[in-house]
């Protein structure tokens, strides 16, 4: 019924792409939970965090920006360090583009509603654009309900689980996300553009304000793919 | 500007903090629909992609603990010989784990 060609998402993807998350999207639990916790001790209510991690939906920058919820909350610095933490959604966009040129407009903005690290990164590692889209919109459905019971369990059962550190719980990101990357890896000429990024995201740590080293390291690796000598066929 | 702690106030505060984030979400996406996406743009936008998440994680692995690194590692090890996502990730957490057990 649908070739690999075909774009429309169906409720199949969706379902397939909420399963396939699903694994992964238990540990967010543990995420909200600790920010949920942590809104509540910086004075925001109840109703006040639900809303934030329902809404932002952006675990690094709500926890970035923690500290601003006082009294009065400085709107610029807020946006500063929102923008600024979250900028690297600009380059995965850019990078899923070519996954949402067919969509209507409408529903192509809809879709990046719910972008993410971890649905992007799986949805980047193959498969048709409908199967891609199911996994970045049913996989952010999954990722957005743990965070969401996450933050709610925090909010109503205090601490829980202060130092997820003892637990090995805070390497569980950067090992998805490794994970994502090899299996996405194609041939080595791509450790020309990863060594540059690497490099790159090393030395704006060094010398670059607190989170440009993404962005840095991203364009950098980009740059590098972007002289190397173009490969037989144009689409990798 | 600041905003009153006001309910009213911290509401609009986190509104505006979501749609900051949906601009970055959307963001790439509007740029990239108006930039005719030739063989030298795909070829950027082909090696930007993994670099986002070498970027990410580079600092994880230099500024982390041993248990960490050895997280990294064992996920690595075993995604390169299993190709399949789910033991490589619980090999990594297993690993950081039992290191800051021991």
């Amino acid at each position: 019924m649908t070739p690999e060609h075909d774009s429309r998402l169906t409720l199949d993807h969706l379902v397939s792409g909420f399963r396939r998350m699903a694994p992964l999207s238990l540990f967010v639990i543990v995420f909200g939970l600790a920010f949920g916790v942590a809104a509540l001790q910086q004075g925001l209510s109840g109703l006040e965090t639900m809303m934030m991690s329902g809404l932002v939906f952006a675990g690094a920058a709500q926890f970035a920006t923690l500290e601003l919820w006082g009294e009065t909350v400085p709107l610029l610095p807020l946006v500063a360090i929102t923008l600024a933490i979250n900028a690297r959604h600009l380059l995965m966009g850019a990078a899923f583009y070519p996954h949402l040129r067919e969509l209507p407009v409408g529903r192509r903005y809809a879709s990046l509603i719910l972008l993410t690290d971890a649905n992007w990164a799986m949805a980047m590692t193959g498969g048709s654009t409908a199967a891609r889209l199911g996994i970045l919109v049913g996989g952010g459905i999954a990722l957005w309900s743990t965070w969401m019971i996450g933050t709610g369990l925090g909010v109503v059962f205090g601490s829980g689980i202060s130092e997820p550190e003892s637990f090995g719980l805070d390497a569980i990101m950067g090992c998805f996300l490794l994970a994502m990357l090899v299996g996405d890896k194609r041939d080595l000429s791509v450790l020309l553009p990863w060594g540059a990024a690497a490099l790159a995201a090393l030395a704006a740590m060094a010398w670059l304000p607190p989170h440009a080293h993404v962005i840095v390291g991203a364009l950098a690796g980009g740059v590098v793919g972007l002289l190397l000598p173009s490969r037989q066929e144009g689409r990798v | 500007m600041m905003l009153d702690a006001t309910r009213g106030g911290v509401m609009l505060a986190i509104v505006i903090m979501a749609l900051a984030t949906y601009l970055t979400r959307a963001g790439g996406v509007f740029v990239m629909s108006r930039v005719p996406i030739g063989p030298r743009v795909e070829r950027f936008i082909n090696a930007m992609a993994g670099s986002v998440l070498v970027a990410v994680i580079t600092p994880m692995a230099v500024n982390g603990d041993w248990g960490a690194r050895m997280a990294l590692v064992a996920t690595l090890g075993v995604m390169l010989v299993l190709r399949k996502p789910l033991p490589a990730i619980t090999a990594g957490i297993l690993t950081a784990a039992l290191w800051r057990l021991f």
